[in-house]
């Protein structure tokens, strides 16, 4: 990525962190390190899938990069221009989100034609009620949902068609990139590969790039280009998709692969896997250096002592370890 | 008859045999037929997989055979045969008993089926004087040990734990040994591992195989992940809409499925082969239960359906290799053999 | 019907005519498929409102009672402090009819051909028509508990709300304030404000003269005090609609604090508002009612159903009719009251549906 020009992505971000704030005990709080130093860029168009267990900040970089967390440090650049607290207001319209749960996502309250009409509304996109009403109903054709349908609440509506609509209220106000937030782990598999599907679509006729955010690999290694491997807090591996599952190098990554359970019994039946010991530590309660030591065949003594930073292991691929 | 070929077959009779069931909820929009005819057999010592997506009516069928349903819930039809003994018609103290000492189930969210005001070790100890007649500290010894075999490190002080002290999965193996303090025959696994990350779902996984072999007991996995049902399951049923697809052994589900459901289902799953091509989804939404079309469960969204597809539930038919399907399009293309014994 | 088309060693055949296994058009699919009817929140809720009998029986009883208090005023001759004559001349058997009974005088004056209308619940010590009074201390008790609801609601449901979305520090020093003002007692309040009021409120006010100081003092303390409850609960919900991801997708598509309190805050909490006002009603009626019986309450002549309780006291042995009366009638308001209010729950509270 050395050669690459700067201006060459869309949204680049610095050294980020989120710290929360946690209380132990009277009058006494512990920063809780959701996000700590993480760094990455996207291009225009293009997927970075990012993976990692429950509690790994994942969710926290993508809220945190569309400033609905304020970042504890670091930076945040939108084509090239830094987004601040001030001036986030410019870049609504171009960054989006879509959330995991299409059940608490969406107001129960609202009509899904409201609810595809809440971003016009807010950045004044139309003059007319019947032009509102129009982009609706394209939105809900872009994203496969009878327009007859407009009128109902969401509660009517299976989890697919959910997403969809979620789907629709983020393309609302044209994004050019869109953090998707576990967007497609709440559905069910035979439902799943529509909607991913349907991200693949609008993605080749609209061009937005997309921040995919999934535990399942198997499923970000398919809509994704790049791959970025977290593990509390940390990422540990960043690397094109074909490139990570081939070629894994981060102890983590290894094991995350070999966990994921193949569709196929045979293989499955067959293929030894790399179990990890023990649970994932309190993020309250770190370990020393590289947090992964405490679970890791590889750990030596440096790693308690210093936290490996990522490097490039050839062809942009990143990884945080010191033994491999 | 289909005991006779089972004994015949294996040499074992099934030990469990669940024919013909029918299970439906009364809600305030009408009568939910949520387990609409299910039947299969379950052999000692195997695991049998039970694959759908949500209302599919997996967990209900499971819920169904340990008598555990919500209040609006009842089984309507059918048999539920516990070694040969109909466990559907035991009175509910009969039930008490049976329950976690026969057959023992396991949850989705081992959070919510911990009491959060007792320590772990107090609820196993419960869970063993319920069906056993031994002392406090006998009971404690045996928790401690039980803790040991689903492999907890340091069980004397997790022992004295609450469970919000625990992580997920170290609550899910609490789950386990409690569910297997009375040794039981079967063990019923809802969604074991759906609330845990991939790294601690493969550590219960194989916890739970280990087990297995160790007490010889027979597994029923409730899960709408494939990828589970193809590392655990020697047989397999398919659901959709509360009604059976197919069910056969694993590696003819996984490789010769003859219902255009779970074909759709096994292309629309990302996998190491297809990763450069679209997949293929299924269309459509999934079923609303409170409006079950007359035919077929799946017509509505399958790409071959036929006329006859809307309009009559298809039999379930022996496939070539032996398993069975319930789809049209196997009499279509006459693709199944007559089974006389069933027929008979 | 044939048989069909090449049938090997088939044992079991299927007599299906082949042209059902021609393949099915996407219409015929999509009759298979068909969506519910469409419902709103509101009208779902409505609907199975309407499945709960005791809710729909207190409904149908509170209609009847308030038509009760509008209708009868109309019809019933007498006034609620008018002390009843015949023929212009006192009457002195008149006190304390029993039901439809006639005193000596309306006797004389039925049989000369004078059409009466009856007491229905008798008179009272003073000889005024008890059925009237009993009417107009419905309609006090109805009025208080009203007003005194509604301006529960509206202090209660703006604090709340301002004190949940703020959160933080604005949400700790709005919250402790309420805590201090739960821990003060009530009724020595009540006290204390209606002899406070006493003094200091303008006699010549159309509005006090009408209602008294006491009831004054009834309505500030309801605003001072009894809103606390409100505000809670309505903080608590704006709590959990701040974790619900739709408030987080409207801040992400930039909309500003109005309008996601327009849009978003307010209509999901408006069935938790809509059950508690309709459960403080009933509180209010019998705290009024309450407190007129310990003689604190409205001003007489003016009844109240409390009141009329207080004062029937005294002849409880020989005229129990009249603290029947009254006292029948704040059970079926208050029950009716408490009954919807489940009911509103039942259909309303998201907590307690069922798919």
């Amino acid at each position: 990525m050395s050669e690459a020009n700067k201006s060459e992505y869309l949204v680049e971000v610095k050294n980020l962190k989120q710290y929360f704030p946690v209380r132990t005990g009277f009058m006494k709080t512990v920063p809780l390190k959701a996000v700590d130093d993480v760094s990455f860029a996207i291009r225009p168009g293009e997927t970075l899938g990012l993976v990692g267990e429950s509690g790994c900040g994942k969710t926290t970089v993508g809220r945190t990069l569309l400033h609905l967390y304020k970042p504890t440090g670091g930076e945040i650049y939108f084509e090239g221009k830094q987004v601040t607290e001030k001036n986030i207001g410019e870049f609504r319209k171009d960054m989006q989100m879509v959330f995991q749960d299409p059940y608490s996502s969406l107001d129960p309250r609202m009509t899904v034609e409201d609810i595809i009409g809440e971003p016009l509304d807010v950045h004044k996109l139309y003059s007319t009620k019947e032009e509102r009403h129009q982009k609706v109903i394209e939105l809900m054709n872009l994203v496969g949902l009878n327009a007859e349908h407009a009128t109902r609440y969401v509660h009517e509506f299976s989890g697919g068609q959910r997403q969809r609509i979620g789907i629709a209220r983020a393309l609302a106000v044209n994004p050019k990139f869109i953090v998707c937030d576990e967007a497609v782990s709440a559905l069910d598999v035979s439902i799943q590969a529509q909607v991913i599907n349907m991200f693949e679509e609008l993605q080749e006729k609209l061009g937005v790039a997309y921040l995919f955010i999934a535990h399942d690999l198997l499923v970000v290694h398919h809509i994704s280009d790049r791959i970025a491997v977290m593990y509390l807090g940390r990422m540990v591996e960043m690397a094109d998709a074909d490139e990570l599952n081939e070629n894994p190098i981060h102890p983590y990554t290894l094991s995350l692969l070999s966990a994921v359970p193949v569709p196929d019994p045979k293989t499955a039946k067959a293929s030894q896997r790399i179990i990890l010991e023990g649970d994932v530590p309190s993020p309250l309660n770190m370990p020393s250096g590289c947090a992964f030591r405490t679970r890791c065949r590889y750990a030596t003594e440096q790693c308690a002592k210093e936290c490996p930073a990522l490097t490039d292991r050839g062809n942009g691929h990143m990884v945080a370890c010191w033994n491999r | 008859m289909a005991v006779l070929e089972q004994i015949l077959k294996n040499g074992e009779q099934p030990i469990l045999k669940v024919v013909d069931l029918h299970t439906s909820f009364t809600t305030d929009n009408g009568e939910v037929q949520a387990v609409n005819g299910l039947s299969f057999n379950l052999n000692p010592g195997t695991t049998l997989g039970i694959v759908g997506e949500s209302g599919s009516g997996k967990s209900v069928t499971a819920y169904s055979i340990m008598r555990i349903l919500e209040s609006n819930g009842h089984v309507t039809q059918g048999k539920i045969l516990f070694n040969g003994e109909d466990i559907s018609k035991y009175s509910e103290k009969q039930m008490a008993d049976f329950r976690g000492n026969k057959i023992s189930i396991i949850f989705q969210d081992p959070m919510t089926s911990l009491n959060p005001v007792y320590t772990v070790g107090n609820q196993i100890v419960e869970a063993i004087t319920l069906h056993q007649q031994v002392g406090r500290e006998e009971a404690k010894a045996e928790a401690i040990e039980m803790l040991k075999q689903v492999g907890i490190n340091d069980a004397e002080r997790r022992f004295r734990q609450y469970p919000h002290e625990l992580s997920g999965g170290m609550r899910q193996r609490v789950m386990i040994a409690m569910a297997l303090v009375s040794k039981p025959s079967i063990l019923i696994a809802d969604e074991p591992t759906t609330a845990l990350d991939v790294t601690i779902q493969a550590q219960i996984l194989e916890l739970m195989q280990e087990l297995q072999k160790k007490y010889h007991m027979a597994i029923i996995i409730v899960t709408h992940d494939l990828g589970v049902i193809a590392q655990m399951a020697d047989e397999i049923v398919v659901m959709y809409g509360g009604r059976i697809c197919e069910r056969g052994t694993a590696e003819d589900i996984f490789y010769n499925p003859c219902h255009e459901y779970t074909k759709g289902l096994l292309k629309s799953i990302p996998n190491v082969d297809n990763m450069k091509e679209k997949l293929i989804p299924i269309e459509g939404s999934p079923i609303n239960l409170l409006n079950l079309p007359k035919g077929c469960a799946f017509c509505a969204r399958c790409s071959k359906a036929m006329k006859i597809c809307l309009e009559q539930v298809p039999p379930e038919l022996r496939m070539p290799d032996g398993h069975l399907a319930s789809c049209w399009i196997n009499v279509r293309d006459n693709n199944y053999i007559v089974d006389e014994e069933a027929a008979a | 019907m044939s048989e069909m088309n090449a049938p090997k060693k088939n044992l079991l055949s299927f007599q299906i005519d082949p042209a059902s296994f021609e393949p099915a058009t996407d219409e015929e699919k999509q009759q298979a498929e068909v969506m519910s009817e469409s419902t709103s929140f509101l009208k779902d809720g409505i609907r199975k409102l309407m499945r709960n009998p005791l809710a729909v029986g207190s409904l149908i009883a509170l209609v009847l009672i308030v038509l009760l208090i509008i209708i009868a005023p109309r019809i019933v001759p007498y006034g609620y402090e008018e002390i009843i004559r015949v023929g212009g001349a006192k009457d002195k058997t008149i006190t304390n009819l029993a039901p439809f009974a006639w005193s000596e005088k309306e006797q004389a004056a039925i049989a000369a051909g004078t059409k009466l209308f009856p007491h229905i619940m008798g008179t009272d010590s003073l000889g005024r028509d008890y059925f009237i009074r009993v009417i107009y201390g419905t309609r006090v008790s109805l009025i208080v508990g009203l007003f005194a609801s509604i301006l529960v609601l509206i202090i209660g449901v703006l604090y709340g709300a301002i004190s949940g979305y703020k959160g933080g520090r604005v949400d700790m020093i709005m919250m402790r304030i309420v805590d201090i003002i739960y821990s003060l007692p009530d009724v020595l309040i009540i006290i204390l404000l209606s002899v406070v009021l006493n003094q200091t409120l303008d006699k010549g006010n159309p509005v006090v003269k009408l209602l008294g100081t006491n009831m004054v003092a009834i309505f500030v303390v309801f605003g001072l005090l009894y809103w606390v409850g409100m505000a809670r609960l309505v903080r608590g919900e704006v709590l959990k609609i701040k974790n619900n991801e739709y408030f987080l997708a409207a801040k992400a598509t930039g909309a500003g604090s109005w309008h996601i309190i327009k849009t978003h805050v307010i209509p999901n909490c408006i069935s938790v508002i809509i059950i508690t006002t309709a459960l403080q009603i009933p509180s209010a009626i019998f705290t009024e009612s309450f407190l007129s019986f310990m003689g604190m309450g409205v001003q007489a002549p003016m009844p109240s159903l409390g009141s009329l309780a207080n004062n029937a006291r005294a002849g409880l042995q020989s005229y129990p009719w009249q603290l029947i009366f009254p006292a029948i009638m704040i059970v079926l308001i208050v029950l009716a009251f408490n009954l919807l209010g489940d009911g509103l729950r039942d259909a309303f509270d998201p907590k307690l549906r069922r798919q």
